[in-house]
């Protein structure tokens, strides 16, 4: 069976997690990412409301109206989860806890920068946590489709909507490529099955430099 | 066991929202109306006060949370950190009849604790190179940069917990407990819902969220009980 688009980007953006691991996943596309973090390893997912250890969806009827996810839906916990209020939430990712977070963009540009929260005039519904996120996860991954829906690319020389936050990204992944961000620019990493580095230069307004050891991934 | 209201902090909803008038700021408890008071939002829309300032997390959704003191149109201004889930804010927004000050939430939730804790303020690096940064003094320490946030305190808090005491010690059910710990302590007057009162001495000291100093009112009571949207769904 085949994976979606949007499952080939959760799967591979679940590669970037390790044992052990402190999790944040955005609404959409990162939410998917738990699906594909192997079993083999022991992560906690943190949520903005106040729960380090969110577990799986609650069977149908079985759900707690007081126990949900930072996305409004309702969620279990694992074993060795807690609960905390929403200033220790935050103190735990400015604090430098939080290992990794996956986030969606509008737009991520050459140096990192990211703006995800606002299209001035258009759609205004805050920032909520994703400030304080991009800001102080150790590590920053986007998970984003390449470009917008009339084709224009996500993936920016230099971010036009008001910014989340300033050199904030490490990696980005689309439904086209992995790529890196360096003192040097984006690097062009890894090219998912099927696309080739003309079709993802094409559709990239950012300038890549295309890794040496480019590879390609192929799943199944 | 009868409940002995020795402190006189067990009243009735109605002598409760004698605090909460046109112009009050309120702070409330509530992630996605997670952890706001269903009894008190709907005796707040009854009530049907006008020009309130609103302090939380989010705007809730239209029939959730504060979002139904939104949609009824009682509010002038509202400092948040996302009205994603409430359309109607959105548009009051646009057309000028709410103004929203955002602020992110790890920002917000210690602005709110400062103003609780009687601190002057909190520096933090969430925003800086944002718009967040506009009007905001920046101050270095160490050689790092952190933007000066304020702390903000309300005329009145409303609260959601799982159960009280007579003193007002109060625990919290899960993810319902968010941000209200925070406007317990950042409130002139703290109303609290709960779900129980439990008579003094029954709350183990070690599981007490929230210390009955910073409460002021204990109220119970069903009513106003909303359908969560993914209950609409299924």
């Amino acid at each position: 069976m085949g994976l979606g688009a949007r499952e080939l980007m959760a799967k591979r953006a679940a590669e970037e997690i390790s044992n052990g691991n402190i999790v944040n996943l955005g609404i959409g596309i990162p939410t998917l990412v738990s699906d594909f973090i192997s079993s083999g390893i022991h992560v906690f997912l943190h949520s903005e409301n106040g729960l380090l250890g969110i577990g799986p969806k609650p069977k149908y009827g079985k759900e707690d109206e007081n126990l949900i996810n930072a996305g409004g839906f309702p969620c279990t916990a694992v074993q060795g989860a807690s609960y905390f209020d929403s200033a220790e939430s935050f103190a735990i990712i400015r604090s430098g806890k939080l290992d990794i977070t996956i986030l969606g963009a509008l737009e991520v540009d050459e140096k990192g920068n990211l703006a995800n929260w606002i299209v001035p005039g258009k759609r205004v519904p805050g920032m909520g946590g994703g400030m304080d996120l991009a800001e102080n996860a150790k590590k920053v991954v986007i998970v984003t489709t390449h470009t917008n829906k009339d084709g224009s690319s996500k993936i920016k020389k230099k971010c036009s909507l008001p910014l989340t936050a300033k050199e904030c990204v490490s990696l980005i992944i689309t439904e086209l490529a992995v790529m890196e961000v360096t003192k040097e620019g984006l690097v062009l990493k890894e090219l998912f099955e099927g696309t080739t580095v003309h079709e993802v230069i094409s559709k990239t307004e950012a300038g890549l430099i295309v890794s040496d050891t480019l590879r390609m991934i192929r799943y199944e | 066991m009868a409940i002995e209201n020795v402190f006189g902090k067990i009243k009735e909803v109605d002598e409760a929202m004698t605090h909460i008038n046109d112009h009050t700021v309120l702070m409330y408890g509530g992630f996605g109306g997670v952890g706001t008071s269903p009894l008190l939002i709907n005796e707040i829309v009854k009530k049907n006060v006008k020009d309130l300032t609103l302090i939380g997390n989010d705007s809730g959704f239209p029939q959730i949370g504060i979002g139904r003191v939104i949609c009824n149109g009682q509010a002038k201004k509202m400092i948040t950190t996302h009205i994603g889930s409430n359309p109607v804010a959105g548009q009051l927004m646009t057309e000028g009849k709410l103004e929203i000050e955002f602020s992110p939430q790890g920002t917000l939730a210690e602005r709110v604790r400062a103003g609780g804790t009687g601190l002057g303020g909190v520096l933090i690096n969430v925003g800086l190179g944002t718009v967040i940064e506009k009007g905001k003094e920046t101050i270095k320490v160490d050689g790092k940069t952190y933007l000066l946030e304020k702390p903000l305190r309300a005329d009145v808090g409303i609260i959601y917990a799982k159960a009280a005491d007579p003193f007002g010690n109060l625990i919290y059910d899960k993810t319902a407990r968010n941000f209200n710990p925070l406007v317990a302590m950042a409130s002139d007057v703290t109303i609290v819902h709960a779900e129980e009162i439990v008579p003094l001495g029954e709350l183990d000291p070690e599981e007490i969220i929230t210390p009955g100093v910073y409460v002021d009112i204990i109220v119970t009571g069903e009513g106003g009980k909303w359908k969560w949207v993914w209950e609409q769904e299924n």
